[in-house]
């Protein structure tokens, strides 16, 4: 019971990391119809920036995690008006190449600038220790992290459903050419989920970097990860990306407690399993 | 008239072509022979994605699964079992490629656009950390090594220069390529490239989508085991790297840098590719990342077509100024 338990907090956290990374891909590629793969890179981007700001120039980490948003946030604008604008539509395959291209490009700079070394951020006192939940303790930051995650599932399926911005985002979804000649500026809504997306991929990036280390093959070494939970998910679906999470981080939790050897076995099985049974993910949309 | 119409021309003109870049490189960088011979193994797999991705529409990241069965099933069979003679070598990689091949589309035909790209990725991760946790056959992440192929035909021995897996490697490729012309022309591959544009008229029409596609599948894990096993018995040693995701990746790069549907553009873009990166790679590893990155996203946006399209527009464009 113990080790379910166990396995089980250890699963939640990673599943909250996860989402609070994929959720952002999975607005690009369910609502943009983009597959993004240089998704990761801007995780990566976050968590270079927040590391910068919280070791380089020793500041707090709520100043480095906002840092690190607003400069992916203020990136994406001219990335989706020179690139990603030009490969709405295009073939998956198109797409793949040129978002590996964009990887590539972002490793090989930050390998320049930040060098091949691991970084790591400077968590707050709040958020070092073990913190208590009731049959075993856990690391404060991973309960941090899973709260940030349902916060974000939250506020996105709020600013989706219930906002005049997620009319608009949902009706040039469906149909641009109708979205806009009813007067809504389609572009816009592109450019500014384009950008929400990024921004909750540096969040993503920052606040899961305990577990997932930032270092310059970050970008690669998630890219599978990040795209397979979407894909199990269902492109553009919260609830779906939720669930996917949380099952794919049992999977690979228990996988990593009781098989070590084989974890990852597990993982693609799981994830061949639940495609082949659901080709558009568990709540995805039929295209 | 006929037969040159059909395109034999075409066929002899392009074997005469291979030739003879193979006798000028074999004679202007004799040191670089292994280099070479890797390149046409290479060459070998990006023309087996050209068949199911350039031809056939499905797209895939996980096309080295089937070079890598290829290159093991060569690999085990010699250093595990004793077969040794490099043409049965070649034989059992084409054999175990195809029957890969056929197993991997029964997954990755489950999925649609984003899903197939997701499955064949699944497919790639599975089958390398079998290779890796089957260490007993495979060597593990050492590398299945102790591969001594016999001469070629009791005749000529694989020496250190790489003389004979070179022209080895030359022989393979022309004959692959007029196998496969012959294989993109027929009804068979017509069909294939009509699957392509229009699943959905193609199924009306009562055409048969699902079982051209698993044999197409078959038919192009054929050809990525023979580089696979082409690749094991030249560099005698096979390792994890040619069943990862990266070797894929690159592999689909190479494909779309040099055109897609069109047999010569996946050699051109390999050739290209890896050249380039014997060149780049050996000053700084992060450059070279960097300069693929910016070559991926410069042939996206401004050749869609790859090398052979740009090529062919531009011929087409001097053709009208000329008549004009």
């Amino acid at each position: 019971m113990q080790t379910i338990l166990s396995i089980g907090a250890d699963a939640f956290a990673y599943g909250m990391v996860l989402f609070v990374i994929s959720i952002g891909l999975s607005v690009t590629m369910g609502l943009m119809k983009v597959v993004n793969l240089a998704h990761g890179a801007f995780a990566m981007i976050g968590g270079y920036v927040a590391s910068y700001v919280t070791q380089q120039m020793g500041l707090h980490f709520a100043v480095g995690t906002l840092a690190a948003v607003v400069f992916c946030v203020i990136l994406a604008f001219p990335m989706e008006r020179l690139l990603y604008r030009r490969i709405y539509g295009a073939p998956d395959l198109v797409q793949v190449l040129m978002t590996i291209g964009i990887t590539f490009i972002v490793i090989g700079i930050a390998n320049w600038l930040m060098g091949p070394t691991l970084k790591t951020i400077t968590l707050p006192q709040s958020l070092q220790g073990p913190v208590d939940i009731g049959f075993r303790s856990i690391a404060a930051h991973k309960v941090f992290a899973a709260v940030v995650g349902l916060l974000t599932a939250l506020g996105l399926w709020y600013l989706v459903e219930r906002t005049a911005f997620g009319i608009k985002l949902r009706a040039s979804v469906d149909d641009v050419a109708m979205a806009g000649s009813l007067g809504i500026r389609t572009s816009w809504v592109y450019s500014v989920s384009f950008a929400i997306a990024i921004g909750l991929a540096a969040l993503g990036g920052v606040v899961g970097a305990q577990l997932l280390p930032i270092e310059p093959y970050y970008a690669l070494h998630y890219m599978v990860t990040f795209l397979v939970v979407v894909s199990v998910g269902g492109a553009g679906s919260i609830p779906g990306a939720l669930a996917a999470c949380l099952i794919l981080g049992a999977v690979k939790t228990t996988g990593a407690y009781l098989w070590p050897e084989y974890g990852n076995f597990f993982f693609y099985l799981a994830v061949i399993a639940i495609v082949s049974v659901f080709p558009n993910g568990l709540m995805g949309r039929e295209r | 008239m006929s037969i040159w119409r059909r395109g034999l021309g075409v066929d002899v003109l392009a074997t005469i072509a291979i030739l003879l870049i193979a006798v000028i490189c074999f004679y202007t960088m004799p040191s670089n022979l292994s280099l070479l011979t890797r390149i046409i193994a290479m060459m070998l797999l990006v023309l087996s994605i050209d068949l199911v991705t350039g031809y056939a529409g499905v797209a895939t990241l996980g096309h080295a699964a089937l070079f890598g069965a290829g290159a093991y099933g060569a690999g085990i069979a010699a250093a595990r079992f004793g077969v040794t003679d490099p043409v049965a070598m070649l034989a059992i990689g084409v054999v175990c490629g195809a029957v890969a091949g056929g197993l991997s589309s029964l997954v990755i035909l489950r999925g649609r656009h984003l899903g197939q790209l997701v499955l064949s990725i699944a497919v790639i991760m599975l089958a390398r950390e079998a290779a890796n946790k089957f260490a007993v056959w495979t060597g593990g992440s050492d590398g299945l090594s102790g591969i001594a192929p016999s001469p070629l035909f009791g005749l000529w021995r694989f020496d250190l220069w790489g003389k004979t897996s070179f022209w080895l490697a030359v022989v393979l490729l022309i004959v692959t390529f007029l196998i496969l012309r012959q294989i993109v022309r027929s009804p068979f591959g017509m069909l294939c490239r009509a699957i392509r544009q229009d699943e959905t008229r193609v199924r009306s029409m009562g055409g048969p989508v699902y079982l051209t596609l698993v044999k197409m599948y078959v038919i192009s894990g054929a050809v990525a085991g023979l580089g696979g096993a082409l690749s094991a018995v030249s560099t005698k040693v096979v390792g994890l790297d040619s069943l990862a995701f990266e070797t894929s990746a690159e592999a689909v790069v190479m494909l779309v840098l040099g055109g897609t549907a069109n047999l010569f553009g996946a050699m051109i873009g390999t050739a290209v590719f890896m050249w380039f990166e014997h060149e780049v790679s050996s000053i700084n590893p992060f450059h070279w990342l960097m300069i693929v990155g910016v070559l991926l996203v410069t042939v996206v946006l401004f050749a869609p077509r790859g090398l052979t399209g740009a090529i062919s527009s531009l011929w087409a464009r001097f053709a009208r100024g000329g008549s004009q």
